[in-house]
């Protein structure tokens, strides 16, 4: 074991990992970010913070994480590269990692254009396969990147993302390579709605034997609605919905179509239990929150097997 | 080279008025080849502004002049004999002519006609794309000629990001995606290895990093 994490101990001993997320809200309310994660109590292993996701002001990860952390959940300190120069990052990386979080998420982050700051400078000092390596070298070697030791080291256990579906579709599993490379340990992958390119894609990464060096988690959004779906399809970049998704979401009367996106991502689960490499699931339910329980349940990935972490215990330097 | 466009006529009308006599001053290099602000421009130019001082009732004189270039100092003394003779200079020089308009005449208010883009090339007739930002330490040989510091949105040195479609950038469909540039050219070029290898984090203080830059050529220096 790299590190304390529970996520770690998850994989490492073979369960399949379920990991969700709760995007902080956009002003000052510690309220919301208690609700949208006390639902995910006993459900999931691990619960990703966005950061500033969609290129939005919110409440920062780092601060989310810690009223999580306190709340005895495993959070998951997500960091864009977007906003942050390599100081700023391991600057709060250590204050993670004293506040008792020990897993994060590396990310290159929506490009301010998407978001409310579209005249915003992006900072892109260094970009997300760096920065796995930075937080590899900050818990392997001790060594901040500008070379000098570290008192104190952070153990994070280091994620990132992945998304089969972009182009060039060829050049999807030498990217994930050098992330490997870089000291990955786990990745989180784009929605995955379009199964069959995603089992290619996990073809090509049993080829290199990449799922044996790397945990990969199968990401999974469940559809609200046909609006949704399509929404999904035209607009957002790098997302990938087959026709017939959206045809079939179209096709039930609007009352029933968030239960047809729920059983749409069951069946996906389902299938994807099989897939070689698969390690888990990260349930990303924008806005829908309260259905991750139900949804982990009904794919028969209740009960989680290791017990929350101890709220009591947040110094993170055991 | 250095491209550059013409600010808008208002702007231009709202900084001379307090002015009557004006030095034009255009620049025979890039500001030509992108069509912004040579010899045609600065006729142009002068034309407008005569236009609209005259219907206002308050004629500019304005005398134009093209220099061979404007960033530099030898060129640039063929403004002198003109000096005393106008209230203001207009370049249309790129930001770095107008600096030198500046530093050489100390007592001479000078206005920047254009707004300085960007390094580029052209594309194609009538168009020009950034290409190089400068950064003191060039990579294009490990991303088969194309830079991924002025061309990928992001800044990518390990790209392409999440949001490349169909070879164009999730920033806009008018930009090619620089990574997939990268790689079909790498491809093309059987060196498909080289991004397998990742770039390291980048030293910045070649670039802005460490403050305005400077060359110093000793053997040139007198
Ligand atoms: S790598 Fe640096 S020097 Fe080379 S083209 Fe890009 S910005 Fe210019
Ligand atoms: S789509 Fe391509 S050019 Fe645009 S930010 Fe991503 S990698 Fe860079």
């Amino acid at each position: 074991m790299k590190t304390e994490s529970t996520l770690e101990k998850i994989l490492a001993s073979g369960h399949l990992a379920v990991t969700s997320e709760c995007g902080p809200p956009r002003g000052a309310q510690p309220q919301k970010v208690r609700e949208k994660a006390e639902m995910l109590r006993g459900v999931v292993d691990g619960v990703n913070v966005t950061d500033n996701q969609t290129a939005m002001v919110r409440m920062s990860s780092l601060a989310a994480c810690i009223i999580i952390r306190q709340m005895g959940l495993n959070p998951i300190l997500q960091m864009v590269s977007r906003d942050r120069n390599r100081l700023a990052m391991q600057s709060d990386i250590i204050g993670a990692y004293s506040h008792g979080i020990d897993t994060m998420l590396c990310l290159s982050g929506d490009h301010p254009k998407f978001g409310d700051h579209p005249m915003a400078a992006g900072v892109h000092d260094i970009d997300s396969v760096q920065m796995v390596e930075m937080v590899k070298n900050m818990r392997q070697e001790g060594r901040f990147q500008g070379g000098e030791k570290i008192d104190g080291p952070p153990q994070m256990f280091i994620g990132a993302a992945a998304n089969p579906f972009a182009d060039p579709f060829e050049l999807r599993v030498a990217r994930l390579a050098k992330k490997v490379k870089a000291g990955v340990d786990f990745i989180q992958t784009q929605c995955i709605y379009n199964v069959d390119k995603f089992e290619k894609w996990m073809q090509g990464v049993r080829d290199r034997g990449l799922h044996e060096q790397v945990y990969i988690l199968a990401g999974i959004t469940p559809m609200k609605s046909v609006g949704m779906a399509r929404y999904m399809k035209n607009k957002v970049p790098g997302m990938d919905v087959p026709d017939e998704l959206v045809k079939r979401m179209g096709g039930v009367p609007k009352e029933k179509q968030a239960e047809e996106g729920i059983k749409i991502c069951l069946e996906t689960i389902e299938r994807l239990k099989g897939v070689e490499g698969v390690r888990g699931f990260h349930l990303m339910a924008i806005e829908w929150e309260h259905k991750v329980p139900e949804i982990v349940e009904r794919a028969g990935l209740l009960p989680r097997p290791v017990e929350q972490a101890n709220p009591q215990v947040g110094t993170g330097n055991a | 080279m250095i491209t550059a466009e013409r600010k808008p006529l208002e702007e231009l009308i709202e900084c001379l008025k307090p002015y009557r006599r004006i030095l034009l001053a255009g620049c025979n290099e890039c500001v030509t080849v992108c069509a912004a602000g040579g010899r045609k421009e600065v006729g142009i130019l002068s034309s407008a502004l005569n236009m609209h001082f005259m219907k206002e009732g308050k004629p500019l004189e304005i005398k134009e002049i093209t220099l061979e270039r404007q960033c530099d100092p030898e060129y640039l003394e063929q403004l002198a004999p003109q000096m005393d003779q106008v209230d203001a200079v207009l370049s249309m020089a790129c930001g770095c002519g107008v600096q030198e308009v500046a530093r050489r005449f100390k007592e001479t208010p000078v206005f920047p006609a254009l707004n300085t883009k960007f390094m580029g090339a052209s594309e194609r007739p009538g168009m020009w794309a950034e290409r190089c930002q400068g950064c003191g330490d060039c990579v294009l040989g490990s991303t088969g000629g194309v830079c991924p510091i002025s061309r990928c949105s992001k800044q990518l040195l390990n790209g392409p990001c999440g949001g490349s479609t169909l070879g164009k950038c999730e920033v806009n469909p008018d930009i090619d995606c620089a990574w997939q540039l990268i790689w079909d050219r790498l491809k093309a070029l059987g060196k498909t290895e080289l991004y397998e290898e990742n770039l390291p984090a980048k030293d910045w203080r070649p670039g802005r990093g460490a403050g305005p830059r400077k060359i110093l050529r000793e053997d040139l220096a007198s």
